[in-house]
């Protein structure tokens, strides 16, 4: 008999013959790769194309019957804003149902006859606003553009009455539904979130569940490796896929949408890992308590998934949230890297600022690393 | 071959283990000799996994003692699963990784090098048989190269100690032939084999067997011993006789 196996080992060399092995199982598994890759750019364009509420490229035809110099300076108006493209002007209205029935047109202006006449006046030009309000959210927030072009061009050239009250509210209105800020960079930092939640916690649950349903987890188990040596090897490889998928993330939202980065990406990359760590130990709490890859896939989605797009704030706002649940989303590790991220790519602020999110998070992180390092021994029992 | 001859590899002494109010193993004890092979026979529900995973450090005892590889199982258990090989009853391989694969990670969480986890992959595939499969993921290989791969996987690192529990289930009678014929090299080298089967033929293969009812060893001794003993044709006679006597008290 020789002695190898009672050498003391190298702790380094085990644990890489692990990791080594974890990778095999990810790289061979290229469905799942593929998803996992894929996903993440199919939810930035969708979040960052589908779900905004930001209108642009409005097409508007205008009727002028009676084109003078202020229909001309209005029309040009229009057609200066970025949001607008001038889609037909027409003088009569007969064109109208068409092009709304053929949905070329968002919205139509028809503006009265002698326009530059009634202005000089002082007269109540009677202009017509006509909307594609199929759907009404959208009508709303076109019509609300419209006006506060109408609004600006009556302070500039709006004759002898000056309707001050009504250029404020038009303002005002303006303010609210033409955000400085583009929806993609609010669902932006959300999504790093809910990837890295999808990879981390679901992914590391399925596959150390899987090595309990294969009965391989028992193998390991009677091995030298150590509990934490498993975990930190089943870990590891996920932790590297994270930040993969996050650098993507943000390569995908800054070139398709040019969300800005104002902070340091240093410090960005370095909060995902803390969060990813936060992600991983929960995923390993769920695969230690369940017995079934199905099981643990359910718990990592009810647990994990689904608190991270509710309850984060990524899509709902934490304060339009009834007072009894608002305290509930303090336990969602996302919540806090969503101020965080948010925090660090819009308004560009550092540590000094985030450092109490921060310490929420690496507290999370230690607390669940170390409890799941124990319900992983407590299980073996 | 008994346990008075040569070094003992395993000692068990007293050996319990209770769930609650439920007594799954009953103050057990035997030794096994260095290089004997040690069938560990017992109906389902006998106590004999609750036994196996005792010795192998993973469930701690509630009483007695037990020394596997010259270690205390309670509180030396990573000096243990040092010494110790295992393959479980289900398939231990990882399916998506190739052969060579699954030996060099083995071979690496059991802190062999480089060079010798090579040299080790080598003469394995070649007593295998395996050479020309040595790139091919697991998955692909029938059943009887797999049990036999996972055998020679488990015994890579050269431990004091391979527990084999029920490692023939499912396989032809001709791979499991060839299978015990790698026990008997293995067991040559001064290898222990403590295995655990429900193939009374196999049991007859052993030096020694111990029969486990209800959580207690009731027969103990080489198969010649307690067919003699219990005046029985074959191993299969007596184990139905003392598992049937057991059920009915």
């Amino acid at each position: 008999m020789s002695t190898p196996a009672t050498r003391p080992k190298r702790p380094p060399s085990t644990l890489g013959a692990f990791v080594t092995k974890e990778m095999h199982h990810i790289l061979r598994d290229r469905q799942t790769l593929a998803i996992l890759l894929l996903m993440p750019l199919v939810q930035v364009l969708l979040f960052g194309y589908a779900l905004r509420t930001d209108i642009r490229d409005l097409r508007v035809a205008v009727v002028d019957p009676t084109p003078d110099v202020a229909t001309l300076r209005l029309r040009s108006r229009l057609a200066a804003t970025s949001r607008f493209r001038l889609l037909k002007v027409s003088t009569t209205t007969n064109v109208l149902p068409e092009l709304f029935q053929r949905r070329t047109a968002d919205v139509a202006l028809v503006l009265p006859t002698s326009f530059a006449e009634r202005m000089g006046r002082g007269d109540t030009a009677q202009v017509l606003l006509i909307t594609d309000a199929s759907d009404p959210n959208t009508g709303t927030t076109m019509q609300v553009y419209v006006r506060s072009v109408l609004a600006d061009f009556e302070r500039d050239f709006g004759g002898a009455r000056p309707r001050a009250g009504a250029i404020f509210i038009a303002v005002a209105s303006r303010m609210r539904f033409n955000p400085t800020l583009e929806s993609a960079n609010l669902f932006v930092p959300g999504l790093i979130a809910l990837v890295l939640t999808l990879v981390s916690a679901l992914m590391t649950a399925i596959s150390l569940s899987r090595e309990k349903e294969l009965g391989t987890l028992e193998v390991l188990l009677v091995s030298p490796l150590r509990p934490w040596q498993i975990i930190v090897g089943k870990v590891v490889p996920y932790l590297v896929l994270g930040f993969a998928i996050t650098c993507l993330v943000l390569t995908a939202a800054r070139v398709v949408f040019s969300v800005p980065m104002r902070g340091s990406v240093t410090l960005l990359l370095a909060e995902s890992v803390l969060f990813t760590i936060v992600s991983l130990s929960l995923g390993v709490l769920v695969a230690a308590r369940t017995s079934s890859q199905r099981a643990a896939m359910l718990g990592a989605l009810v647990g994990t998934m689904m608190p991270t797009a509710l309850l984060s704030g990524m899509i709902f706002p934490i304060t339009s949230m009834p007072g009894w649940l608002q305290p509930v989303t303090r336990v969602v590790p996302a919540r806090w890297f969503i101020v965080i991220a948010r925090g660090i790519m819009l308004k560009g602020i550092g540590l000094e600022y985030l450092w109490r999110e921060t310490a929420v998070l690496a507290g999370m992180a230690l607390l669940l690393l170390v409890a799941a390092t124990r319900s992983f021994h407590a299980h073996l029992d | 071959m008994t346990s008075a001859l040569g070094e003992r590899s395993i000692e068990v002494d007293g050996l319990t283990r209770r769930f609650g109010t439920f007594t799954a193993v009953d103050r057990i004890s035997f030794d096994v000799a260095q290089g004997e092979v040690f069938g560990f026979l017992g109906a389902n529900g006998a106590g004999k996994t609750t036994a196996i995973r005792m010795l192998i450090g993973l469930l701690a005892p509630s009483a007695g003692s037990a020394r596997v590889a010259g270690y205390d199982v309670a509180t030396h258990a990573e000096m243990v699963k040092r010494n110790i090989g295992y393959m479980s009853q289900r398939f231990s391989l990882y399916e998506d990784l190739t052969v060579r694969e699954n030996i060099t990670l083995y071979g690496g969480i059991y802190g062999l090098s480089d060079i010798a986890i090579e040299k080790r992959t080598t003469e394995l595939v070649d007593r295998l048989d395996l050479r020309d499969d040595i790139d091919a993921r697991v998955k692909s290989i029938p059943l009887g190269w797999k049990q036999k791969l996972a055998f020679s996987v488990a015994v890579l690192h050269d431990p004091r100690v391979v527990f084999l529990d029920e490692p023939t289930g499912g396989v032809d009678p001709i791979t499991r032939r060839q299978f015990w014929e790698l026990i008997y090299t293995t067991a040559a080298t001064g290898t222990t084999v403590f295995v655990t089967t429900h193939y009374m033929d196999e049991a007859e293969y052993c030096d020694r067997v111990s029969i486990m009812v209800d959580g207690r060893i009731v027969a103990l001794g080489t198969p010649a011993e307690l067919k003699e003993q219990y005046e029985a044709r074959s191993i299969d006679d007596v184990f139905v006789r003392l598992a049937r006597a057991g059920t009915a008290a």
